[in-house]
């Protein structure tokens, strides 16, 4: 068994809801506000597993799966990540497109569970997360790839794991081009502003929270939950080629990892807090903007 | 040093992919001297090795027109011209935008063809400018402002002094010549013609110099 | 002397900035002109040395530039005083859309006009690239405000288009000059000048692809500025736009500037080895604004601009016929000479039609020859030296520029040559021939009456050395065409 492998996994799992709370924590203090406490997330997610979920007489076994698939696929992402110098669980050549299919896998059923209830608004979520994740679906698979040709390795053991100091010294601009197109993908697949804005209850301009309306109790938990793994993985992984710290110490690397996604949970809620929300018709644009940036920096590699 | 100034190559980039999607007037002038003093930047570190008066002057020149002198005029004349503040491009920004990814590309393998004789400070020096330059002319064609467009010839004329800039060490008394081109931009293009077409239409949008057409 | 004759319009220009009275400011402008042919001609009858450290040279092929330009400022000044006169200072009501509009100062006019013959002689006179750059820039400069002359918003359109454009293309060469100055870097340290001569001594060890590059593009720049097709667009509006004169100049004069920017481009690449590679790319651009200008020529309704798109045509034969070589060059060079004095005559013409009719719509020109017997007249003879009938020289340089191409049994392209040739005969005859003959309409108000000495006899001038070259080439001139093709020779 490999046990340094269940790490990263775990402690992901835990820590994962936290990241959302840095986040609120960081928006409330811009906002002036004393905000929610930095737990609350748990809270809620605790709250939600304790009700019992009510199920619509329209709905099929897709609606029930839909929330499992949710969290079960970002566990299997986090299982494929190497994090803070910790192995991942598993790994061979090309493991990174099995994430981003996991990741897909996990969108696809949400939408088709907002699909089967049968509801204009999350049909209508979903037709907008489809048209969304078309786009952003392949700059994430361009950014991986261009990692892995500056890594020199076809796994993510080696892009994220092995990318070293060396690596940016000479590929210094490829990276810099793939780290800014990852956090533009981690905006947009994790709804976050200037792509979708979590925090709104109007249907009409949600994207991902009116897919999961119909959604309650324990089911939204696995949703939420799922989210803030994805979060998570996204995070964990543009730390990992943004910041490729390895002091050789496995204790100072975890701390500066969590140092790094504490970072990047604050300067989410510093985008969130100074950015407005882009139109709806703008948001292709934002992503052909990230998939641009990506595809400069694979044209840089393979000169 | 290298990693430097390739770091800076691509913030040239950005920048032109910025400009390519912009909406704002504002905004886009503003990026525009963003990469004037970028340029500036690059002049000063692509001759650090031989860091002489003349290379200091090319750079704070650069640095001086580009990046203050044309921004300071344009926004001048946004304030004073009645416009709405919208680029209000011919071409859409998504489509602009993959033509400026286009052109870089086609920069970069114009550049593999053509091997500088001497030692580049940067590999990347010669398609960011040739991509710079190609974007300046995607901008001055695309564009319906009079005002757009002489930003367009700013960042077309940024390609060539980034090119210049590259390539001073080699070429004698030639980059200044760029920069009396700057000169010229500023007396005349932006200069003269800005306010006279802004006091004629009280606007500077040309496509309202249509009369003129077959 | 050759900075003096760069320098005298300079000061001449500055001068008429200072003063005050119009009539001393024409005398300034009609004895610098008088004072610069003079010098032009001392450069023939003795070539001068060197100006300023070397950087100033007369090559044989820049004394023909000098004369082609120095006689027309010459004709197009006198023509200039009777201009002045008739545009009487103060608002005045246009004839298209009947808005009122003023003119920009006369010291404006006559000042820009010296210093654009300045820039113009800079550019023929220096030998050094970078300089001929600098010189073709000022040309810009020096002209936007002659352009801008009436001062409403259709010549402020096309003095926008023109320094826009033109504009592009000055940066487009300054790139090949910068591409030019890579190819001149020596492997190990070191750099050949940018002069014509210096970069022909070294030809050997230029490093050809950028060599290449550098043609690519100072052929694209100068040939956006010399109005070769597609970026021509500027051209007709500011040609359709500007005082008549302006447009003279423009096209006799300003335009062979440019185009004495790409030879000098090309006999480098000759001297390189480039040849071929060269002259190709010519006879291409030339053949398609030659074409081009054809689409536009048939059923133009404006007479200035059916004028301004038969300068791209004549573009098109000049870069053909350097393109073809051979005999061609030879014809090319007559063709300069042909060309800017015919269509500086014509535009002087459109002058005096827009002075009595006050339209420029072809279609409301009636019976030029009833109104204005001699203008009338000089128009017919124009249309057909334009075209390049015989007796005129225009007629003699383009069957040898046909010759050329028979000659190296390039067939299509001799016959794709003719036939754009007889489109736009048939479609510059038909325009200008209804507006001579027939009934002229009744006098519009406030149009000039009768034809005055000084707008007529400028274009009889012209057109009388048109018709000479067309009979007979002095020996002198044959041996200044000789040897101005000889230095374009491979």
């Amino acid at each position: 068994m490999n046990t340094p492998g269940l790490v990263g996994p775990v402690v992901a799992l835990l820590a994962a809801p936290l990241f959302l709370g840095v986040i609120h924590r960081t928006k409330a203090v811009f906002a002036g506000r004393n905000g929610q406490p930095m737990l609350q997330v748990y809270f809620d997610l605790a709250k939600l597993l304790r009700k019992g979920a009510v199920l619509s007489r329209t709905t099929t076994g897709v609606f029930a799966l839909g929330p499992a698939v949710a969290i079960g696929a970002p566990i299997a992402a986090l299982s494929l990540l190497p994090q803070a110098g910790f192995p991942s669980l598993i790994a061979f050549p090309g493991d990174f497109v099995l994430l981003a299919a996991l990741l897909a896998s996990a969108r696809f059923l949400t939408m088709a569970a907002a699909l089967d209830t049968g509801s204009s608004f999350e049909g209508m979520g979903a037709s907008r997360e489809a048209t969304f994740s078309a786009l952003a679906e392949p700059v994430l698979l361009l950014c991986l790839a261009a990692a892995a040709r500056v890594s020199g390795s076809a796994s993510l053991t080696g892009i994220v794991g092995g990318l070293t100091e060396a690596d940016w010294q000479r590929g210094a601009p490829v990276l810099l081009l793939v780290g800014v197109a990852l956090l533009g993908v981690l905006l947009a697949e994790n709804s976050r502003i200037p792509v979708d804005d979590p925090a709104t209850h109007l249907e009409l301009t949600m994207i991902h929270e009116v897919m999961v309306l119909d959604h309650g109790g324990p089911d939204l938990a696995w949703i939420q939950w799922g989210a803030a793994l994805k979060l998570w993985v996204m995070g964990a992984l543009s730390v990992g080629v943004m910041l490729p710290i390895r002091t050789g110490s496995a204790w100072l690397d975890a701390a500066s990892f969590l140092a790094a996604m504490a970072g990047l949970a604050v300067a989410i809620g510093v985008i969130e807090s100074t950015i407005a929300r882009l139109r709806m018709a703008r948001v292709p644009q934002f992503l052909i903007g990230a998939g641009a940036f990506a595809i400069v920096a694979i044209a840089l590699i393979l000169r | 040093m290298r990693v430097l100034l390739d770091t800076l190559m691509v913030l040239l980039v950005f920048t032109n992919l910025r400009l390519l999607g912009v909406s704002r007037l504002n905004a886009s002038i503003r990026t525009v001297a963003t990469q004037g003093v970028l340029l500036g930047i690059v002049a000063l570190l692509a001759n650090s090795g031989h860091l002489t008066l003349r290379f200091i002057a090319i750079g704070l020149a650069g640095i001086a027109l580009k990046g203050v002198v044309f921004p300071w005029l344009l926004l001048r004349a946004l304030r004073g011209a009645k416009v709405r503040r919208e680029v209000e491009p011919f071409v859409g920004y998504v489509p602009s935008v993959l033509a400026g990814v286009g052109s870089f590309l086609i920069a970069l393998w114009v550049a593999g063809r053509l091997p500088l004789p001497g030692t580049a400070a940067s590999d990347l020096l010669v398609p960011t400018s040739l991509s710079i330059l190609f974007v300046g002319l995607f901008l001055v064609v695309s564009r319906k402002k009079a005002l757009s467009q002489a930003l367009g010839y700013l960042v077309f004329e940024n390609g060539i002094y980034a090119f210049g800039v590259g390539i001073a060490y080699e070429a004698p008394a030639l980059v200044e010549l760029g920069i009396l081109l700057d000169v010229f931009v500023a007396v005349f293009v932006m200069g003269i013609t800005v306010f006279h077409i802004s006091r004629e239409f009280d606007s500077i949008d040309t496509t309202r110099l249509a009369t003129l057409k077959e | 002397m050759l900075s003096a004759l760069v320098l005298l319009p300079a000061l001449g220009g500055l001068l008429s900035f200072f003063l005050r009275p119009a009539a001393w400011r024409r005398a300034l402008m009609i004895a610098v002109a008088a004072a610069h042919a003079a010098l032009t001609v001392a450069t023939w009858v003795r070539p001068p040395g060197t100006g300023w450290g070397g950087v100033l040279r007369l090559d044989s092929l820049g004394q023909l530039f000098l004369g082609v330009t120095s006689a027309l400022f010459l004709v197009s000044a006198v023509y200039a005083v009777g201009y002045l006169r008739r545009e009487s200072p103060g608002a005045r009501e246009d004839f298209v859309e009947g808005f009122r509009f003023t003119n920009a100062p006369e010291a404006v006019f006559v000042g820009c006009l010296l210093f654009f013959l300045s820039t113009m002689t800079l550019v023929i006179v220096s030998d050094n690239l970078g300089l001929l750059w600098v010189a073709i820039e000022a040309t810009t400069l020096a002209s936007a405000p002659l352009i801008y002359f009436h001062r409403h918003h259709r010549s402020l359109e096309a003095t926008w288009k023109y320094l826009l454009i033109c504009s592009v293309g000055i940066g487009l060469a300054l790139l090949g000059n910068f591409f030019l100055a890579v190819s001149a870097t020596v492997h190990g340290g070191g750099s050949i000048p940018l002069s014509v001569q210096g970069l022909r001594a070294h030809a050997a060890l230029l490093h050809t692809p950028w060599l290449k590059g550098a043609f690519i593009f100072l052929l694209v720049g100068y040939g956006t500025k010399m109005g070769l097709a597609p970026l021509h667009t500027w051209l007709p509006d500011a040609h359709s736009e500007a005082p008549s004169v302006v447009s003279a100049l423009l096209s006799g004069a300003l335009l062979n500037c440019a185009f004495l920017g790409i030879l000098r481009a090309l006999q480098v690449m000759s001297a390189a080895g480039l040849d071929t590679y060269a002259r190709g790319m010519l006879v291409v651009f030339g053949l398609l604004s030659m074409a081009i200008a054809a689409a536009f020529v048939i059923a133009q309704a404006d007479y200035k601009r059916l004028l301004a798109y038969s300068s791209v045509e004549h573009m098109g034969i000049l870069a053909l016929g350097v393109g073809l070589g051979g005999v061609a060059t030879f014809g090319a060079m007559l063709h300069v000479l042909g060309h800017s004095l015919t269509k500086a005559m014509l535009f002087l013409l459109a002058g005096n039609i827009l002075a009595a009719y006050r339209t420029k719509a072809a279609r409301e020109v009636r019976g030029v020859l009833a109104r204005v017997p001699a203008t009338g007249a000089l128009w017919i003879a124009g249309l057909f030296a334009i075209t390049g009938s015989p007796p005129f020289g225009t007629f003699v340089s383009e069957i040898l520029i046909l010759r050329g191409a028979m000659e190296q049994g390039r067939i299509v392209i001799g016959v794709l040559y003719l036939v754009l040739l007889a489109v736009i005969f048939i479609g510059m005859a038909s325009t200008m021939s209804r507006m001579a003959q027939g009934e002229a309409p009744p006098l519009p108000a406030g149009s000039a009456h009768g034809e005055s000495r000084l707008a007529v006899l400028p274009p009889l001038v012209l057109a009388a050395a048109v018709l000479a070259i067309g009979l007979y080439i002095p020996s002198g001139l044959a041996h200044a065409l000789r040897s101005a093709a000889g230095m374009l020779a491979p």
